[in-house]
């Protein structure tokens, strides 16, 4: 059942499930902690519609900064404009930052300890049918691995608002992970959110979950189908929504994996370097269990839609139930 | 800024010359470190930290400072020996360049030495941080109370982010950046033309709607006067094209690339010290 405390959306699963682009609930954060404090800066590289930054752009032109497509650009910049107290939104497609201005971003803004936060906007396969060029599959690893950089991908529209309202606050320079297509809205405004803090979505209605399913972004919903279908043939799970893989909720993790001595993580991202990595690591040291990844296997991707391509390198309800399977025949208890 | 007076400038000079052998004992100490680009900014790195910047080494975090963003971090013992000599910390901290623990970092970091406005050594980012301080100014209207000056190198342009940068103050006309490239001709591989030809490096800067000023790197009067004219461009970001010596002050050293990134043995420090102390003894008695 879905956990009751977190007030999660009742119509989740119903056929006609609202949906939203995750980038949209952005867009609308940025406008709001625009509106809060005049020092949020907004930097784009020539992509205001699709990164959802033209809602704050109308809003507030002067606090608007257009870059052109240069995307170095945009991460040193933003680290300038926020060494004199301004905080700096920079976005593009994820592909292109942190793609193509990694160290940029490493050196002046995660080293230099210049808080701006990185929006990397179209991210995972789910980008459809602009092709491989354009799928960025391995920001989560690039970021993640920096000192110094929180790492944030939300699981729906409505959650990324409330990731964008939290990081105009924080104190840290931050990667914010977006993703283009509608996907079902999972929470509601009241749902506790709070960066390094994993939350359980599903749960068993009695008993102990005999497989913890970790997910991150717009695939928590997937992960969240597929509870409810194992549920329906006997199989007990939970199921945890990390949308901040750094900091990243150690003690939660390892709850899970002490109750339910198996794991299958579940992104739209190369397994190699992932959130599922991150997961890895944290219980290779605590508490080994077996565990299953569901995510791309060290592939480019290519053209097709959303769906298609999330068939195609089984990242769908059908491949979780299957992985969830897998990880329990492989439980030695 | 004042008219620099035959007084001041013997000053200067004098000021200049500790500092270079200041570098030449920190980089003999370190065992590595990078001498040609850092004695070759000596002299302008005394001007501006003994005479243009707007700072207090007493109160380092003062709102109203000009802003020093060193891009090409790698001739970090010029700044590190400017800091000091103007009280920003002990000259005998200088000694602990490149040591574990030290705040003089081998590129510098500013988690370690808080008075630097920027962390760098990866080079052509630099510009575009300085052009953002200088944008964040204008949008808070406080362009008038400070400059932004970019100290930078001119091997550094072959790097894409830097001409990213260079494009992007000249589009927001931030007549508040100022930017000194050190035109020193060399780079790791050789002579800057043979690697990756920058000429005609003037029109490409004029090109992206700068204002560009040339000036004799090692000429204080030269400089100041390149300094004042940047300070009365109201529509453009400005440049000033520094033409200087690398390795300046030690003829062993002069214009000699493969100094770029090696730092002296005993002999050739002793060697260099020796000429600075000739040369301080000169000045002195001029």
């Amino acid at each position: 059942m879905l956990n009751p405390k977190l007030k999660l959306n009742p119509k989740m699963f119903n056929q006609d499930v609202e949906q939203a682009p995750i980038r949209k609930g952005f867009g609308i954060g940025l406008l709001k902690v625009g509106e809060e404090d005049e020092n949020v800066v907004a930097l784009c590289a020539d992509l205001v519609e699709s990164t959802q930054m033209y809602l704050f752009a109308e809003k507030f032109p002067k606090r608007f900064i257009e870059m052109g497509v240069a995307e170095q650009n945009l991460a040193t910049v933003a680290s300038g404009m926020a060494s004199m107290g301004k905080i700096p939104f920079c976005s593009s497609y994820a592909m292109f930052s942190p793609g193509r201005n990694w160290e940029q971003i490493r050196t002046t803004i995660a080293y230099n300890d210049r808080k701006v936060v990185v929006v990397g906007s179209h991210a995972g396969i789910s980008v459809g049918p602009d092709g491989g060029t354009h799928q960025a599959l391995e920001d989560i690893a690039l970021m993640r691995v920096i000192p110094n950089m929180d790492v944030v991908s939300p699981c729906d529209s409505i959650e990324a608002k409330k990731a964008t309202l939290v990081l105009a606050k924080t104190k840290k320079p931050a990667y914010l992970r977006l993703a283009r297509e509608k996907t079902p809205i999972i929470t509601t405004e009241e749902t506790p959110y709070k960066i390094g803090k994993a939350e359980i979505y599903w749960m068993p209605d009695v008993g102990l979950a005999q497989v913890g399913i970790i997910a991150t972004g717009s695939l928590t919903y997937k992960a969240l189908l597929a509870a409810k279908e194992l549920e329906a043939i006997g199989i007990k799970t939970k199921v945890m929504n990390l949308s901040s893989i750094s900091p990243i909720d150690k003690e939660a993790i390892i709850a899970l994996a002490k109750e339910s001595k198996a794991i299958v993580t579940v992104e739209e991202h190369q397994i190699n370097g992932g959130m599922g990595s991150a997961i890895a690591e944290v219980l290779v040291q605590n508490y080994p269990v077996p565990i299953e990844f569901i995510g791309v296997e060290n592939l480019f991707g290519q053209s097709g839609t959303s769906d298609e391509l999330i068939k195609y390198y089984h990242m769908d309800v059908s491949d979780i139930i299957l992985a969830v399977e897998k990880v329990l025949k492989r439980k030695t208890s | 800024m004042t008219f620099l007076s035959d007084e001041k400038i013997k000053e200067f000079k004098i000021k200049a010359n500790e500092i270079r052998t200041s570098i030449i004992l920190m980089l003999l100490e370190a065992k590595s470190g990078h001498t040609a680009g850092s004695l070759g900014m000596a002299d302008i790195f005394t001007l501006f930290y003994f005479h243009i910047l707007k700072h207090d080494p007493k109160n380092p975090s003062w709102e109203e400072r000009d802003r020093v963003v060193l891009s090409n971090g790698h001739i970090c013992p010029v700044l590190y020996a400017a800091m000091a000599y103007s009280g920003y910390f002990p000259i005998e901290e200088l000694k602990t360049l490149r040591k574990l623990g030290s705040r003089l970092q081998g590129h510098p970091h500013r988690e370690y030495l808080p008075f630097l406005e920027n962390s760098s050594g990866p080079l052509g980012s630099g510009l575009s941080q300085a052009a953002g301080m200088a944008l964040a100014d204008k949008i808070d209207g406080k362009d008038s109370d400070r400059y932004i000056y970019c100290f930078m190198s001119d091997g550094e342009l072959d790097e894409g982010n830097s001409w990213e940068g260079v494009m992007f103050a000249g589009k927001n006309k931030l007549n508040n950046l100022i930017a000194v490239v050190d035109k020193n001709n060399i780079q790791i591989d050789g002579n800057t033309e043979k690697v990756m030809p920058l000429e005609p490096i003037v029109d490409k800067w004029r090109a992206f709607n700068w204002y560009v000023i040339e000036v004799n790197g090692h000429d204080f009067k030269d400089l100041d006067e390149a300094v004042k004219e940047a300070h009365e461009v109201f529509n453009k970001p400005i440049v000033i094209i520094a033409h200087t010596i690398p390795g300046k002050g030690i003829k062993e050293f002069e214009g000699d690339y493969k100094w770029h990134g090696m730092p002296p043995n005993k002999e050739q420090a002793e060697n260099a010290l020796k000429e600075l102390q000739d040369l301080a003894f000169k000045i002195k008695n001029a």
